[in-house]
């Protein structure tokens, strides 16, 4: 392919692309994106590759295309086939014969792989009937399914790079400030800080060298929206951070990428190469005299690098430690230069506020928060995955309607919203308006969109514990207030969790996470403290009952559980005494069955095996364990029939 | 030069542009107290014992007076409630790590810290980091560097510098505001280059 060296050599190309395209030929279109991946569906692109020769047809026929993430991840390995959008899901290997000769020969849809409504048990074929994408706002993700990653062509067929046109040749570099201000985007990486008045901060610097940087070191547990934005569609986040060049003066952008991201990795060094070729990267884009330069930089797997000053630091090969700010990047950034640093869906954002104008994000959303956000709902909820909403829906919305709720008739308790920093909200928040005020009312932050969803059984004295041990193993350590009080909270919270709590530890956490909020050094630290202060807020009864009464009553903290076999209900049936992994269940035939508790590593397994209809394994927690029943009263008597 | 106008603790300061609130403050005679300032090094900000209340022009919030640099009209309070409530915490929090220091003890005094709050913590170092960043950034010779991060974070002697360039240096040991800094040398001695360490005992 020759360098496209001008709108009209653009525009000319792309209609050359669609014209060699025929809407109505089928194609097959496999999620290849790292959760599908991990559940074989590289193995489904092959059978279905192969089927399609074996049954006598070819690319002239059908089309298979590999994607990146549509976001039910619940349920991969995903296939949709065009152009009737029949989603299939959880497709293994052993269905490609019949997707081929069934669905593509013909036209017949195969009922046991479509999704299937647990309202009312009718099957759904279309992919934006299921409840879960119908009730999402796809603008980011929902190219995703529609290209394969590694084809520039399939980007340019869906309207891509026009954007880019439409800056380069009809906006001047204040004019794309300004609209990227117009559209009120706010920062998706976690602070929400609002992204065209940064933009005009580094616009303004005087120097002639100034950087654009994308932050993928997307590091929250749980969390995987800007990984599946890099990997199913990197030329969006290119476009849009060439577009930022310009915008700011930049001819120089870098893309930081955790280390843990090979695939995006990947996927984003080719869409560069792609790009270069194409004259869409590279010197006098599009004949515009505008030169940009993109490279990519492998993290080395430090959490705290997601703060954007550590995130300099280490591209600049230096110890990933936060500096104070101000100086802030747009003044002094990478190389001490004018720096313009965005997570990646704020880039991602950014084409389509140039393509369909600033009103496109403005109109949606609520008064301080406009535009879609896309969330990884994850935890105890039955349809996992990314879900792009509109801001102000309601957390309720998010977790019932497209999550469907919480799986296996269990209680919701809390979701937990922005990664580790976040907060857990409980039951009676779950009508508040997602976005950015909103969360931070309730003590919870919007963070980079990790939402994690808690039930009945998860202690939130275990939640708090969970955070501080991850914050504490990723802390960096240069800031006392950081690495101490977490040191200090963790290890107090350890202590609650193992039944040494003490009166007053609670108003010692408080004290500490409060001191640790206001006194470090950068934002890490600083929201360090929201899961032991939101989980404070709103589960105290849940810290007392652990401090006072030794009782966990999600039966969590192992040191104040203990599992006790009902004399009286105990069928002698021998399961557990088998399934025990610590051999600590004496129990012979007719003999009831008697837990050793200095043996028992309290894994639940007898409770879980007991037969429902004996139900004799309970558990027990803030109350004394029953005497073992004397040896000599053990014995089943058996009643004659 | 230009000359900016704020307030400290209520008082008028005149100061240059690009200084440091700790700098103006001094020029006062308004004491700020600070661990990991050094007037030969790169400002810092890590204690954080330095941490004062800073509202500039409307933007209110606490900032580290070694690192964050004057502006027109800022106005700064470096003994309010809560900054005294802070550097107490902190104070408890370095104490657990070095009881004995005169230094924390003289400050712990001041705003009513008690040594004995905090669970005791296994290093004698607050990770003020003075040493390692006086071998770095004045002496240039590396020798001591900060390892792993988070609660785990620690300084370390390299063993192949530290025989060569610390026998006859060491002005770092009188930085050091505990006692770490030295043990953790002369562990290094010890270890790794024991010869040179049984030739300066034997020759004292």
């Amino acid at each position: 392919m020759p360098r496209i060296n001008s709108p009209a050599e653009l525009e000319e190309f792309r209609k050359d692309i669609i014209s060699k395209r025929d809407p109505n030929k089928p194609c097959i279109a496999v999620c290849t994106g790292t959760g599908c991946l991990a559940l074989g569906a590289g193995k489904v692109v092959a059978a279905l590759k192969e089927e399609i020769e074996k049954q006598g047809l070819n690319t002239e026929v059908v089309d298979t295309r590999e994607t990146g993430c549509p976001g039910f991840c619940e349920r991969g390995p995903i296939v949709v086939i065009y152009p009737e959008e029949i989603c299939y899901l959880q497709v293994q290997p052993d269905d490609a014969a019949e997707i081929i000769s069934q669905t593509i020969v013909s036209k017949k849809v195969i009922e046991r792989l479509l999704y299937v409504d647990p309202s009312n048990d009718e099957t759904i074929a279309r992919e934006s009937e299921i409840p879960f994408y119908k009730n999402q706002m796809r603008h980011l993700i929902g190219n995703n399914i529609k290209i394969d990653p590694k084809s520039i062509e399939d980007y340019l067929a869906v309207g891509g790079y026009s954007a880019l046109v439409k800056a380069l040749i009809e906006e001047t570099p204040e004019q794309v400030v300004q609209l990227v201000k117009d559209s009120n985007l706010r920062g998706r990486g976690g602070a929400g800080f609002p992204a065209g008045i940064k933009w005009g901060f580094a616009a303004a610097g005087k120097e002639k060298k100034k950087y654009v940087v994308v932050n993928a070191d997307e590091g929250d547990p749980g969390a995987f929206m800007d990984r599946a934005l890099l990997e199913g569609n990197p030329f969006g986040v290119l476009e849009g951070l060439t577009i930022g060049g310009y915008a700011i003066g930049a001819s120089e952008g870098y893309l930081y990428v955790r280390q843990e991201y090979p695939l995006a990795v990947e996927n984003v060094t080719l869409a560069i190469k792609q790009a270069e070729e194409y004259g869409l990267i590279g010197k006098n884009i599009l004949g515009s005299g505008f030169d940009f330069k993109v490279t990519v930089h492998r993290g080395a797997g430090a959490f705290v690098c997601g703060e954007e000053t550590a995130l300099l630091a280490s591209l600049e090969g230096k110890p990933g430690e936060p500096k104070a700010r101000p100086p802030f990047p747009a003044v002094k950034g990478l190389f001490g230069k004018p720096t313009n640093i965005n997570n990646v869906e704020t880039w991602s954002n950014i084409p389509l506020i140039l393509k369909n104008g600033p009103e496109y994000i403005s109109s949606i959303g609520t008064e301080n928060s406009k535009g879609t956000k896309i969330f990884s709902l994850v935890g105890k909820v039955t349809n996992t995955g990314l879900v792009e909403v509109p801001m102000g829906i309601s957390l309720r919305d998010i977790i019932f309607k497209i999550g469907g709720g919480v799986p296996g008739g269990k209680k919701f308790k809390a979701v937990q919203t922005g990664g580790p920093s976040g907060g857990c909200i409980p039951e009676e928040h779950l009508d508040i308006k997602v976005d950015f005020d909103e969360l931070a009312k309730v003590g919870a932050i919007m963070g980079s969109g990790g939402m994690i969803v808690m039930d009945e059984d998860t202690c939130m004295i275990d939640v708090s514990k969970y955070f501080l041990n991850f914050l504490s193993g990723e802390s960096c350590g240069k800031c006392s207030p950081c690495r101490e009080g977490i040191t200090h909270m963790l290890s107090i919270i350890t202590r609650i969790s193992e039944g040494k709590g003490r009166e007053g530890d609670i108003e010692f956490l408080e004290e500490i996470a409060i001191s640790t909020k206001n006194a470090s050094l950068c934002a890490l630290g600083g929201s360090a403290p929201n899961p032991v202060l939101s989980t404070i807020r709103y589960f105290r009864d849940e810290y007392e009952a652990h401090i006072r009464d030794k009782r966990c009553s999600a039966f969590v903290c192992k040191d104040l559980i203990a599992y006790h076999i009902d004399p009286e209900k105990c069928k002698a049936c021998m399961i557990c005494s088998r399934k025990c992994p610590a051999d600590a269940i004496d129990g012979a035939k007719k003999q009831i069955h008697v837990i050793v508790q200095e043996k028992c590593t309290k894994c639940g397994t007898c409770y879980e095996v007991c037969p429902s209809g004996f139900g004799a394994v309970t558990r027990l927690s803030g109350e004394p364990v029953p005497a073992p029943i004397p040896e000599e009263e053990r014995t089943i008597v058996g009643k004659s029939k | 030069m230009s000359e900016i106008h704020l307030q400290i603790d209520g008082k008028d300061v005149e100061a240059e542009e690009g200084m440091t609130i700790l700098d103006a403050a001094r020029s006062v005679g308004i004491n700020i107290p600070t661990l990991c300032h050094h007037a030969e090094l790169e400002p810092y900000g890590a204690c954080r014992i330095c941490v004062v209340e800073v509202d500039a022009g409307g933007r209110k919030g606490i900032g580290a007076a070694c690192v964050r640099s004057v502006e027109q009209n800022m106005v700064v309070n470096t003994r309010t409630e809560q900054i005294d409530s802070i550097r107490k915490i902190l104070l408890e929090q370095f104490l657990a790590h070095a009881p004995d220091s005169e230094v924390l003890l003289r400050l712990a005094k001041e705003y009513g810290a008690d040594k004995d709050r905090f669970e005791k913590q296994s290093s004698f170092c607050i990770l003020c980091g003075l040493c390692v960043r006086y071998c770095t950034e004045v002496k240039k010779k590396n020798a001591i560097g900060f390892f792993d991060r988070g609660s785990t974070r620690e300084i370390k002697f390299f063993p192949e510098i530290a025989a060569k360039e610390c026998k006859d240096c060491k002005e770092c040991f009188p930085l050091c505001p505990t006692s770490y800094l030295q043990a953790a040398y002369h562990v290094t001695e010890a270890l790794a280059f024991p010869s040179t360490f049984s030739e300066s005992t034997s020759k004292e």
